[in-house]
């Protein structure tokens, strides 16, 4: 487990003893954070991560998940989905069901801390008890919200408005409310294994078990088989660009225990690549971090060419290990690179083809790009800055003023 | 009785206003109507993101009617106001709430509104501001401490001390002279600390400390 002193050297040790300061502010308040997965998907990597180092700093930090069954999960994805804007069919029963699971969960919790932090929809109507229970309570959303279906927004909305505060990841995702809405952007974590330094050994090892050439440039999309991620649109960019330049694709990414669909579109990225050698598609179990920073560090360029993005943490983990990132401009993705400076952004498939064939043709170029991206995650990217802004967001609901003063 | 520099730093947290512009008209009501907080967020956060490299001109302004509006002509002017110039936060609003006017009069046609998905959010700032652990009690004490203090740290006493909290100048120069260090507090107060980044400015400050600790 990482140490808080480990992150001195990277960010710099004054950053570090701010956490502690801020830290102090709180001592004796009860975090509990409380979402619908224990593994997979990166709001559960991102508070595997977090928590620990909240109570290096003293600050007392639970996590509790929600219970649910495939129905249950079922529905949640069809809620993730309308947010993010696709059409869908939910019906009087299934909003029943979500709220009568929900309900049940209360039960099951049983205490709650001082401040309750809600991540995501799925147990969002957990607060229909704060009368009840009392305490602060945030709501946290990691989702792409920029287009949501009326009706699912609707639903939300009036479930919303009964938190303290609402924190979102990208200002594109802001709707009107009536409670105040944070801007918070998840991060990533440098001491991890997914962005650790790797030696060449095991880059090499990696690419073995994996049959990969290292010889012949690598473009890489990591990502959850999803549609959204849109992966037959990458192959299609890839195939535009192989008319040019010799290449290979890796499409590697694993699935989360809440994600029912992601078996589906891994088929159809099967079929799709089947007869094609160069095209590697890797389901990756859990656990395969190690792997996938090895995948990320070995590759010539990243892709992050989804149609729909939360905020894109594979786009940080690519730009920390210097890479040249073609990505969308969707969600959090434009936070992450500046056109031509720290990436390129796209919003084609034509579009994304023709950058991938000017990066592997200009090097150079790329690897600018990659440096300036690296410094941009580093000062507003990685978990300690994250974590002042989840200690700062806690102090927020005890001290209203613009100035204060602590 | 010794006159000693308390370090102290603050920590932005950003909120989300509700307010949106399409076009130059509504980024003008936008900046009419934001409260002081939102203005000095869009004229003051590019520089704790780019702390050693910046690729954005010096306000959201700035950037947004260029990079969204291709409006390159009012892009410039919104980047050249002097945000060093003004004491106040309501004197610098009204700076750039008159040239987006005088824009307006000049090109009335060139209202148009940007891209979908690439409107202008307003946000705003809440500011928590702390003790650190450092005190100087000389120059000398000063000059290391200055080195090593959190960016953050200086962020404060130059930045917000001076605009946000309505002090007469940055709170390192006020100190200098207290000290009798006339010359020095002079010379920091004469950089315009909005055209270099805050490493720079670092930089800057611990080479002009430097010459008087020498000295």
């Amino acid at each position: 487990m990482s140490k808080l002193e480990d992150y001195s050297p990277i960010v710099g040790e004054s950053i570090v003893e701010e956490l502690f300061l801020l830290g102090r502010k709180l001592e004796g308040k009860v975090i509990q954070n409380i979402n619908s997965t224990a593994v997979g998907g990166g709001v559960a990597e991102i508070l595997a991560r977090i928590l620990p180092l909240l109570k290096q700093l003293n600050v007392q930090a639970r996590w509790d998940v929600i219970k649910g069954n495939e129905k249950f999960f079922m529905i949640t994805k069809k809620l993730h989905n309308g947010l993010h804007g696709i059409k869908v069919d939910i019906d009087h029963d299934e909003f029943n069901y979500l709220l009568e699971v929900n309900r049940e969960n209360v039960e099951y919790l049983s205490s709650f801390g001082d401040i309750v932090f809600i991540h995501d929809p799925q147990p969002i109507a957990l607060i229909e008890q704060k009368s009840k229970i009392g305490k602060k309570w945030i709501w946290r959303c990691h989702i792409d919200f920029t287009t949501p279906e009326k009706e699912i927004w609707e639903f939300l909305k009036k479930f919303i408005e009964m938190y303290d505060s609402a924190v979102f990841s990208a200002p594109a995702f802001l709707r009107p409310l009536s409670i105040p809405q944070i801007l918070i952007s998840p991060s990533i974590d440098p001491l991890s294994d997914k962005n650790r330094y790797l030696p060449e050994a095991v880059l090499n090892e990696v690419c073995e078990k994996y049959h990969i050439n290292r010889e012949k440039p690598i473009i890489t999309q990591i990502s959850r088989f999803d549609y959204l991620k849109d992966p037959l649109g990458v192959i299609k960019a890839y195939r535009l660009a192989r008319e040019h330049v010799d290449c290979q694709l890796i499409l590697a990414g694993g699935g989360a225990t809440d994600d029912p669909e992601g078996r589906k579109v891994l088929e159809e990225v099967q079929a799709e690549s089947a007869q094609d050698s160069d095209i590697h598609v890797l389901f990756l179990p859990p656990a395969s971090d190690v792997e996938v920073n090895a995948l990320q560090r070995v590759s010539n360029v990243i892709l992050q060419k989804s149609l729909k993005e939360g905020f894109g943490l594979t786009v940080a983990e690519a730009l920390w290990k210097s890479k040249a990132v073609i990505a969308s401009a969707v969600g959090g993705i434009p936070l992450q690179i500046t056109h031509k400076y720290s990436g390129i952004l796209t919003h084609t498939i034509e579009g994304t083809a023709y950058w991938i064939k000017q990066l592997l043709n200009e090097p150079e170029y790329a690897a600018r790009l990659g440096a300036n991206g690296k410094e941009h995650i580093k000062n507003n990217f990685l978990i300690t800055r994250h974590i002042r802004d989840y200690l700062l967001l806690f102090l927020s609901l005890y001290n209203q003023d613009d100035i204060v003063y602590l | 009785m010794i006159n000693s520099f308390y370090f102290y730093t603050r920590l932005n947290l950003v909120e989300l206003l509700g307010i949106k512009a399409r076009n130059v008209i509504e980024l003008l009501k936008g900046i009419k109507e934001a409260p002081d907080a939102s203005i000095y967020h869009h004229t003051h956060h590019f520089l704790q993101q780019h702390i050693s490299l910046s690729p954005e001109p010096p306000n959201d302004f700035a950037f947004w009617t260029a990079n969204s509006l291709g409006l390159d002509k009012l892009s410039e002017r919104l980047a050249s106001v002097d945000t060093v110039k003004f004491g106040r936060i309501k004197d610098l609003r009204e700076k750039f709430i008159a040239t987006l006017e005088a824009y307006l009069k000049e090109a009335p046609d060139q209202n148009i509104n940007c891209p979908e998905g690439e409107e202008f959010h307003f946000m705003s700032c809440q500011t928590f501001v702390l003790p650190t652990p450092y005190k100087a009690n000389n120059l000398q004490e000063f000059y290391d401490i200055v080195q090593k203090v959190s960016i953050n740290s200086i962020y404060f006493h130059i930045f917000e001390a001076r605009l946000r909290l309505e002090r007469e100048g940055n709170d390192f120069s006020l100190w200098f002279e207290s000290i009798g260090e006339k010359k020095l507090a002079k010379s920091l107060s004469r950089i315009d600390p909005y055209t270099m980044t805050l490493e720079g400015l670092r930089k800057k400050i611990v080479q002009l400390v430097g010459k008087n600790v020498k000295a």
